[in-house]
């Protein structure tokens, strides 16, 4: 396994970057990030549209994330593949392509992120801006979203790696990210596939586990701050119990 | 721009006959993984809740993989790289009975009841202690107390997040295709490749798949109702 590891881990790492396109793990990274940063946006005016008072705006954003909620990412890179050249009035490239997926597909996921940040703020922080003369819009920008993002930073981190994981789907339309240079590896020695895809699981195991343990932590961290003295308290002395038992 | 829309091409004869064969792949797919991973979901479960160290370190490496890498990567290492190590008796005879769908089915059981395990272990944390305190010292064991009094209310509280991971796994079934099991998805693309009907092709798929997934999601509602009722 180690062999494979010492002869291979440029291609898994960058893909055939010096001297052809640019892929691996750091593709996936790449593709992970621009697909996190750009749907982000688009998630807070779905997550705002579904708290809005507005109906029409909540029945339509609520259609539109069941819709995507409901059907698995395969067929949405499929779309994807056959819509965005019919959309944009030109060939695009299979990376343009996932992308394009990804936000449509994560956007919805993370506006649900988002509106259970806003939920679950007390309703007093609203009201008290409201009745200090703020709007709409502002009680939002200035009251609602700083608090609701920062309780929200590690359910974002575990949604960031779902995203990792889902850019794995590339390689059923050839984006030469992590999981389609491992199969190029793979389809390169032929007779070992069992030690190249563990390799595969390793290497997205570890990236993957770092970032969810420091979600975790922050969690940690963020119920210290906003949560009252004796309730932190009391919280702790139950986990100690049922983690002991 | 999408030309005329002709639905009639993707219903006739041999494409009909193929649309119901997939989605007939795709339920049985879905049956055989949804009842692995309760299974070993609510094993894992109970086994970390046991409390013995080595038991609760297995169970949390055990999560923590199938959390941590993506299902198509585990869906090839099984198809792929586990019969490798098999021996030839072995293989043989996997690929003599649909060896697609063994492989995706224990993959994507493998993956999800390490899902399910989690929403029982957070539906078991939101037990209060006392209840099973309660129970061990009326004289129940500890499967008894498990089995009768900490798991019939872990269940109902885990239960909306059941729901999604059953719905989640209902979807992931799609990527089964990856390994050539002839599910919905797979058939669509079969489909389309042969009458070049690709809008119309795909929204049968997707129509299909968010048919059944809202359905899932309207019964788990149905079932959830049910069960808050009964608890008063």
């Amino acid at each position: 396994m180690l062999d494979i590891i010492r002869d291979n881990w440029l291609l898994l790492l960058v893909g055939q970057y010096p001297t052809g396109p640019l892929g691996g793990l750091v593709l996936t990274l790449i593709l992970s990030v621009m697909g996190l940063l750009l749907s982000f946006p688009i998630s807070i005016g779905i997550a705002l549209c579904r708290t809005s008072p507005i109906r029409f705006l909540y029945v339509s954003s609520t259609v539109l994330v069941y819709i995507v909620r409901g059907v698995p990412l395969v067929m949405f890179v499929f779309w994807g593949y056959f819509l965005v050249p019919i959309l944009v009035g030109h060939s695009v490239t299979a990376f343009t392509t996932l992308i394009c997926t990804l936000i449509v597909y994560e956007s919805a996921y993370l506006s649900e992120v988002v509106r259970a940040g806003i939920q679950a703020l007390p309703k007093g922080q609203v009201e008290a801006s409201r009745a200090l003369g703020m709007g709409y819009w502002k009680t939002n920008l200035w009251v609602v979203m700083p608090q609701a993002l920062y309780n929200m930073v590690p359910s974002i981190i575990s949604q960031f790696v779902s995203i990792i994981k889902e850019t794995s789907i590339g390689y059923v339309i050839s984006v030469q990210e992590l999981t389609f240079s491992a199969n190029q590896v793979n389809n390169n020695l032929l007779t070992r596939p069992f030690p190249v895809f563990l390799i595969l699981a390793i290497t997205y195991f570890i990236v993957c586990f770092v970032l969810t343990q420091c979600a975790q932590h922050l969690e940690r961290t963020i119920t210290r701050k906003r949560s009252p003295k004796m309730t932190q308290l009391r919280s702790i002395a139950n986990d100690s119990v049922l983690e002991g038992q | 721009m999408l030309g005329r829309l002709d639905f009639s091409a993707i219903f006739a004869g041999p494409f009909a006959h193929l649309l119901v064969s997939g989605a007939i792949k795709t339920f049985e797919l879905t049956a055989t993984s949804w009842t692995l991973a309760v299974g070993l979901g609510v094993v894992l479960a109970v086994l970390r809740a046991s409390g013995f160290p080595i038991a609760t370190k297995a169970v949390a490496a055990f999560v923590a993989y199938h959390q941590n890498v993506p299902m198509l990567v585990q869906i090839l290492l099984w198809y792929f790289g586990v019969p490798t190590l098999l021996p030839d008796a072995a293989q043989t005879w996997i690929n003599a009975h649909d060896g697609e769908l063994i492989f995706a089915s224990i993959a994507v059981g493998l993956c999800m009841s390490a899902y399910f395990s989690e929403d029982l272990r957070s539906g078991l944390r939101s037990v209060h202690h006392g209840q099973q305190e309660a129970a061990r010292s009326l004289g129940l064991s500890f499967f008894g107390t498990m089995r009768y009094v900490t798991l019939p209310q872990a269940i109902r509280n885990a239960l909306p997040t059941f729901i999604n991971h059953t719905v989640l796994l209902f979807k992931n079934t799609s990527l089964a295709m990856t390994i050539g099991a002839a599910e919905m998805t797979y058939v669509v693309r079969e489909i389309e490749n042969e009458t070049f009907r690709t809008f119309e092709a795909y929204a049968v798929a997707t129509l299909f798949y968010l048919a059944v997934s809202l359905g899932l999601m309207g019964l788990g509602a149905l079932v959830e109702k049910r069960i808050q009722n009964q608890a008063r």
